[in-house]
């Protein structure tokens, strides 16, 4: 039994890591760079929160 | 066409898209506790065999003041810097870039090599059950990582609300544990009094109480890592202090409980060297219930770990790339599950290198390292924090109070457990310190030409005092 789980963690493993490898490949081709890398630090604080110098 | 309308459907903020606003403060406590709680079920003990069980009990609680210390100061900062990065947002807005940079550093080294020792523990544990010949555990450690590192990319809520579970299921099984050995009674399973006794409570003295900080920090190591969250959570102010602080006493109560029942059933030289305290406690009641219920929260107090650090060392690496500290290719945040997807991927073949070569005991060492040198940053942070904007000069989520007593404790608990660190492993010590000295230079003289200086501070902040 305990064969037949290691067997199956490394089937687990091969699976999971080319499906995260084609969303990956997907996705880069899909979108811009401009818009996968558009996040900024601090955006709702920078609404939220105002502060007089 | 359609991708354009994809783009604006996920995009928040404009046209942004931005890590997913979603969690809460049990998601906050599930993230620490997740990330500490495997540090009862082995780690801590080995300070055991540095000092003896009384060495271990009273370094869980001087340890313990240390994280309540790190607690109190981190929610407080992280309460008024919410941003994903933590330690590192907080090092760049109140000490400077390169100070920044190194913090960084030290949490994805801190969160990777604990994520690499749990994987391995969790394969180790597994081994030691089936007792197959021909069984390694490689199998089982690369789909902890690599399930994992899947689940951290397909989202963050799913993530944390099984670390919830995972993470309650392992704490319960403590309690239990603790309730069935008849606690308020010695002599029926319990026998603390015959074995620590005045003659070998302390067998190597208060240098052994010292030498055992090393791994005290085993108790609550990693509790810090709430603050990864920041950007993440509905309502950093109150989510990031609430859980935090809640994590902590939780910690406490189970390190306590821990101790109690482990020293009272094994003999110290034993506790001090085995890879599963809790497990041979559960095995030493001869209940077969218990012996498995300790084994299976052994793995899920692992893997809860492992799920945990990949998801704040991914964040740390993010925000690296968000500022231009690294290449900004990092910085890319997953159109559809909202997540730093590609610092998930890149950190994941480095988790699994370590984690084949690695030994156990190196990959903690480093960890502790790493978590230490963060620690004495803490403690300089706060000083300057409260120096440069005093109370009532910006808004902060959750004041800590007995300022500057909690940071000298910190600092001054630090320089001891490096010392302690110098005992054990002196030359690792001094290999990582070369290591940040060196990287520090190439960060000064190269790569902060690319850093755009301006944009890097985004904290809406009056200016400091004195500036």
């Amino acid at each position: 039994m305990w064969m037949a789980l290691s067997y199956a963690c490394w089937g687990i493993s091969v699976v999971l890591a080319l499906w995260m490898l084609y969303d990956w490949f997907k996705i880069d081709t899909t979108y811009s760079e401009e818009v996968l890398t558009s996040s900024r630090e601090g955006e709702l604080e920078a609404v939220s929160e105002k502060h007089r110098v | 066409m359609a991708v354009a309308a994809e783009t604006i459907i996920t995009a928040i903020h404009g046209d942004r898209v931005s890590l997913l606003r979603v969690l809460g403060p049990a998601h906050v406590w599930a993230l620490g506790v997740g990330i500490v709680l495997v540090g009862e079920f082995t780690g801590w003990n080995f300070s055991a065999d540095k000092g003896g069980a009384l060495a271990a009990l009273i370094v869980c609680w001087v340890v313990g003041l240390l994280y309540t210390s790190v607690a109190m100061i981190d929610s407080e900062v992280t309460s008024t810097v919410a941003a994903a990065g933590g330690q590192y947002a907080q090092a760049k807005h109140i000490v400077g870039p390169l100070m920044a940079f190194n913090v960084a550093l030290f949490l994805v080294f801190a969160y990777t090599m604990l994520e690499v020792s749990d994987a391995i523990l969790l394969g180790d544990t597994i081994v030691a059950k089936a007792g197959v010949e021909g069984l390694t555990h490689n199998s089982f450690i690369a789909a902890t990582i690599v399930v994992l590192a899947w689940l951290n990319y397909r989202g963050v809520l799913m993530t944390l609300n099984v670390n919830f579970v995972i993470t309650a299921i392992a704490y319960v099984s403590i309690v239990i544990l603790f309730f069935s050995v008849s606690p308020w009674t010695q002599g029926a399973v319990l026998k603390l009094n015959e074995l620590v006794t005045p003659g070998n409570a302390l067998p190597y003295g208060w240098i052994g109480v010292i030498a055992a900080f090393q791994f005290g920090i085993w108790y609550y190591l990693g509790i810090e890592g709430t603050t990864q969250a920041a950007e993440e959570v509905r309502s950093p102010a109150r989510s990031l202090p609430y859980g935090t602080m809640a994590g902590m006493i939780t910690l406490l109560i189970a390190a306590a409980m821990t101790w109690y029942v482990c020293a009272s059933l094994m003999p110290w030289e034993y506790l001090g060297i085995t890879y599963y305290p809790l497990w041979d406690a559960g095995k030493l009641t001869g209940s077969a219930l218990l012996e498995n219920l300790l084994f299976i929260a052994t793995l899920l107090a692992a893997l809860a770990s492992a799920n945990g650090c990949i998801n704040d060392a991914a964040r740390a690496w993010f925000s690296l790339g968000r500022d231009r500290y690294l290449p900004t290719w990092f910085s890319a945040v997953h159109p559809k599950y909202r997540t730093p997807y590609r610092s998930i991927l890149f950190l994941l073949p480095i988790a699994l290198a370590f984690a084949f070569i690695a030994d156990l005991n190196q990959a903690i060492t480093f960890s502790i390292l790493s978590g230490v040198l963060q620690y004495t940053f803490m403690s300089i942070n706060i000083m300057m924090f409260r120096k440069k904007w005093p109370l009532g000069t910006i808004r902060r989520g959750y004041t800590h109070p007995f300022h500057p007593l909690p940071a000298i404790v910190l600092f001054c608990l630090c320089v001891v457990t490096f010392f302690a660190i110098f005992l054990g492993f002196g030359s690792q010590l001094i290999a990582m310190t070369i290591f940040y000295f060196l990287i520090s230079l190439w960060f000064h003289f190269y790569r902060y030409r690319y850093v755009r200086r301006g944009d890097q501070f985004t904290m809406p902040w009056p200016k400091p005092q004195g500036y």
